[in-house]
């Protein structure tokens, strides 16, 4: 199936929660959404017969500077196509709703996603760092990240 | 040892020095602390194997620190890893010797500027005697840290240190 269509079903589906795409001249094309749709989006195109996205290829946080942003890369396995969705969120509420419960797989991405950037993937069972160690302050990828001068004791900067 | 063996007519007395007979011990058994951090474990795990074969020089890998002399910290120095680097440390018997090897756990390598997560050279937490350069170093590079290390070991001396 190709992007357009995977569009125009989402489109179709759920109209104004769909607000933007770039289906073309792009390697993955890509809609966002409405962040607070993207768990209704997410059970619909997993479970809808013409899409059957049964695989999240990748969960990907994103700072774009004064917006947070999560990244879907989903695959068919049946289809054999592929499509992403995006959704952003400010800064200072950075709420999304957690995809865990479609896809298993986004268990330790959101997690990561959470660690580096501070997401709040609310719904999530268990939401705590998977990478950094638990008494880490401050969530590092975000573009406004200090390095600290100490942690425990331990010089950072060279 | 093998040097002497079977040279005498009937049984014998060799005489020398606490010292030497110590260091001889200490140098030619070094046990190695076993893990690796990163890709100079690779390097690492290469040194030990049939083509370089460190088992020649004594150096046997173990898994647990209280059976090691040498710690080698081969790779990447997280600060998650740096508080258990240093808990191992502390767990190994002394007398104990720290090889620092490559370009991350000397210095923090490429990690130096925007490694947020990275302790900037691993003499940070503990004391190191040799330092390997390298990114990675080449088993041969590793062996000769481990050779400069055993000349060390052997220039070592019970006698207190005086005063200078």
């Amino acid at each position: 199936m190709t992007a357009q269509e995977i569009h125009d079903i989402l489109k179709a589906q759920f109209g104004d929660a769909v607000l933007e795409a770039k289906l073309e001249n792009v390697p993955d094309p890509f809609a966002k959404v409405q962040a607070d749709r993207i768990l209704d989006i997410a059970a619909f195109v997993r479970g809808d017969e013409r899409l059957q996205f049964d695989y999240l290829m990748c969960l990907s946080g994103v700072d774009y500077k004064g917006k947070l942003g999560v990244t879907y890369h989903l695959y068919s396995m049946v289809h054999r196509h592929k499509f992403v969705l995006k959704v952003e969120v400010p800064t200072d509420a950075p709420n999304v709703p957690s995809v865990e419960s479609v896809w298993k797989t986004a268990d330790w991405h959101e997690r990561e996603a959470f660690d580096l950037y501070g997401l709040n993937f609310t719904g999530h069972p268990d939401l705590r760092r998977i990478l950094l160690p638990y008494d880490w302050e401050g969530h590092p990828l975000r573009k406004d990240y200090q390095t600290p001068e100490y942690y425990n004791g331990m010089k950072v900067p060279y | 040892m093998g040097l002497l063996d079977q040279k005498f007519e009937s049984s014998n007395v060799v005489i020398t020095t606490m010292d030497d007979l110590l260091n001889w011990a200490r140098l030619s058994s070094l046990w190695q602390m076993q893990f690796g951090l990163a890709c100079c474990a690779i390097e690492m795990m290469a040194a030990s194997a049939s083509n370089f074969d460190m088992m020649r020089f004594g150096v046997i890998p173990r898994a647990t620190p209280r059976q090691c002399d040498v710690m080698i910290v081969s790779g990447t120095v997280t600060l998650k890893m740096a508080s258990r680097i240093k808990r191992l440390y502390d767990q190994m018997s002394e007398p104990r010797y720290v090889i620092s090897m490559g370009s991350c756990s000397n210095c923090g390598g490429p990690y130096w500027e925007h490694g947020y997560h990275v302790l900037k050279g691993v003499d940070r937490v503990i004391p190191v005697d040799v330092y390997v350069p390298g990114c990675p170093p080449r088993p041969e590079a590793l062996i000769e840290g481990l050779i400069k290390l055993q000349e060390k070991i052997r220039n070592e001396s019970l006698v207190q240190k005086k005063a200078v």
